[in-house]
Formats: structure tokens, C-alpha cells, sequence
């Protein structure tokens, strides 16, 4: 590997992870969805700073060019970090479905025990979706 | 409010034409009972048209899906404290006059959750072939994740008894639910049993299920029934 690749890497990892933390300080990335960022980032960092870790590891793969070895870990990173996701929408749809039902048994609940005042929509005018 | 221990669960979704008349009916037909009309979403007059004919309506903020929907239904049952509940389609294809069919074994301790069935009889409605063709893979496959065949998996005609309904209150599936209902029913310890019931033809709107959409439902049923079939039972804290 080239020194000047080999800079661009570092300074690329670096720039990503601090990137992830200043998104959390900032709130705007919770802290539990930042830990696999954070760890791909620091995978990252710690590859290029370690000049024959990717050799090392396509060895041990048995893989014969080293770059490839570095997308089959991207790819299966990738992937980790989809399913990630699915996992996080399958629990918000969840808890979506457990507040739409509560607001509805609520909202009849107060239609049943606030007097009218003559709005004669409510409840049963939801804002659409 | 009148208030009775047994509660009709009607879902309804865009069924302006059909859930007036069950409404109506389900209050002539002799049984003294409370109708819930869950309204699904509907982009139509359903629930002022079910509020008028004498239901109390929850009204859904969007589309949950007919099992999230019937859910909010198990939900309220519970916590009004309701001793016994009937699900009813909002597409009139159930008969209330039927009831006391599926009802009375419940009522009197014979089995938890009572199914009716169209295919135990000979004479009413009997499904698209189509559909049937579905019905018997699922009883084929119900069969091997319970060992018990329950002939007409898809009807959504059906009765519970308390225990049933505060189980379903937390454990509905959200869509396509029929199915899978049996068996996580099944596989936690309840008793079901197939009464014969007639069924109508729906008597207007459509069915929420198309053709196309029914590739999809066939797979998810399946990989629901194999994954309850794998999952070990809830624990249930109540068991009174």
C-alpha cells in the first residue's frame, strides 16, 4: 500500500468517526444507533493505520487479492447494518400500532365523557395520515 | 350505554354499504350485547354510518390492517371488563342470528375460542375456489404445527371467552391474523373447537383481498404459522 492511500484512508476513518460523535453530541444520531457507525469507523481507522492487516486477513481468508477481501467486509457491514434498520422499523411500526390503538380507545373515551359543545365531528375527524 | 358482558367486535374498513345493516342486525337478533364497531381507517362514512345505527365506534387514526384493528377490539373488550366477545366481519357475510352457535360452547366452559366453520355444513356460502384451494394448505399446515384440523382457518367468525380475550389483547397479529391466531392460540394451552355456521356472500364492497395481494398472503400466512410453530409460548402472568 501506497503511504499516500494509506494517509487518505486514516484521514478518511478519522473524519467519519468524528463525524458519528459530533452527531451524537449534537443529538442528532442516538447513541444506540451509533455503536455499529462508531465500530465501522474504528475498523476502519485501525486497518489503515496497520499497514499489513489487510494482507494478514485476505491471507487467513484465503483470498488471493487483498483489496476484495476489504469489500467482502464492507459488504457484509453493510449488510449488518441493514438488518439493523429492519430491526428498528419492525419495532417502531410496533410501538406506531400500539399508539394509534391506544389514541383511538382514548379519544372515544373523551367523546363519551366530554359534552358536545356543538362540534359534532370530533372525534371521529382524524387528521389523515 | 347499555351494558352487557358480551361484546360483538365488528372491524370495518371503507364498509359504509355493508355495517349499518350488521349493526342493526346484531342488535335485533335477541342477544343482549354491546356492539364495537373498530374503524379501520376508513376513508369513507363507516363510522357515522355504524354511530347511527346504534354502535359505539373507535375510529383508527390510519389503516391498521384487520388484525391490528380487531386487536383495539380484544383491547377494549378487556379492559371494560367484557366476560365474552364475538368477532364479527363488517361485510355482512356473518349471520348474528348464528351466534349463539359459536357463543353457548364458550358461554358454557365446552372450549375457549369457538370457530365457525362453512365447511361443517352443506348449505350456504362456500368461498371462491380459489380461496379454497388456501384454505386447505393452511388446515395442512395447522394441522402440522397443532395437530388439530381446523377446517375453515380464514373464517373470522369467532368467540372467546375472558381468558381468550385478554390473551389477544396483547398477542393479535397484525395483518392476515386469522391463521396464525389458531395456532399461537393453540400453542399457548387454549381450547378450540369448529362449530357449523352458514355464510352469506358479501353484500357489497370488496374484499380486502385481490389476487395479486394473495401470493403475498399465502407466504406470510405460511412463514407465520412456521414461526409461531418455533417460538415458545407467551408467559401468561393471568390465567384466570
Amino acid at each position: 500500500m501506497h503511504f499516500r492511500i494509506q494517509l487518505i484512508a486514516i484521514a478518511g476513518s478519522i473524519v467519519l468517526t468524528a463525524a458519528i460523535f459530533e452527531l451524537v453530541r449534537k443529538r442528532r444520531l442516538r447513541e444506540e444507533y451509533s455503536l455499529l457507525w462508531l465500530l465501522a469507523g474504528l475498523c476502519m481507522l485501525v486497518l489503515s493505520l496497520n499497514r499489513g492487516s489487510v494482507e494478514r486477513i485476505s491471507r487467513f481468508m484465503g483470498v488471493s487479492y487483498a483489496p476484495s477481501a476489504l469489500f467482502v467486509a464492507a459488504l457484509f457491514f453493510g449488510m449488518l447494518l441493514l438488518i439493523h434498520f429492519s430491526m428498528i422499523f419492525s419495532q417502531q411500526a410496533e410501538r406506531v400500532r400500539i399508539l394509534a390503538q391506544q389514541n383511538a380507545l382514548l379519544r372515544l373515551e373523551i367523546s363519551e365523557l366530554k359534552p358536545r359543545n356543538g362540534d359534532e365531528t370530533w372525534p371521529d375527524e382524524v387528521p389523515s395520515a | 350505554m347499555t351494558k352487557s358482558d358480551l361484546l360483538a367486535i365488528v372491524p370495518a374498513y371503507n364498509e359504509e354499504h355493508n355495517v349499518g345493516a350488521v349493526v342493526e342486525k346484531l342488535r335485533k337478533c335477541g342477544l343482549p350485547m354491546d356492539v364495537l364497531v373498530v374503524n379501520d381507517g376508513s376513508s369513507d362514512r363507516t363510522a357515522e354510518v355504524a354511530k347511527s345505527a346504534g354502535a359505539t365506534v373507535v375510529t383508527l387514526p390510519y389503516n391498521l390492517g384487520i388484525g391490528g384493528a380487531v386487536e383495539t377490539g380484544f383491547i377494549y373488550a378487556r379492559d371494560y371488563g367484557y366476560s365474552f366477545a364475538v368477532q364479527v366481519d363488517g361485510d355482512g357475510q356473518h349471520k348474528p342470528e348464528e351466534i349463539p352457535t359459536i357463543l353457548n360452547p364458550v358461554k358454557n366452559g365446552e372450549t375457549d375460542v369457538a370457530i365457525g366453520s362453512r365447511f361443517l355444513t352443506k348449505e350456504g356460502f362456500r368461498s371462491s375456489p380459489f380461496r379454497r384451494i388456501g384454505i386447505y394448505i393452511f388446515r395442512g399446515a395447522i394441522y402440522l404445527a397443532t395437530r388439530q384440523i381446523i377446517t375453515d382457518n380464514t373464517s373470522g367468525f369467532r368467540a372467546y371467552n375472558r381468558k381468550a380475550i385478554k390473551f389477544l389483547a396483547e398477542h393479535y397479529p397484525c395483518d392476515y391474523p386469522e391463521v396464525e391466531v389458531v395456532v399461537t392460540l393453540k400453542k399457548n394451552g387454549f381450547h378450540l373447537k369448529e362449530f357449523p355456521v352458514q355464510m352469506d356472500e358479501r353484500q357489497g364492497g370488496r374484499s380486502s383481498i385481490t389476487p395479486a395481494k394473495s401470493v403475498y398472503y399465502m407466504v406470510k400466512v405460511l412463514l407465520a404459522v412456521l414461526v409461531c410453530y418455533l417460538r415458545s409460548p407467551e408467559v401468561r402472568e393471568d390465567r384466570s
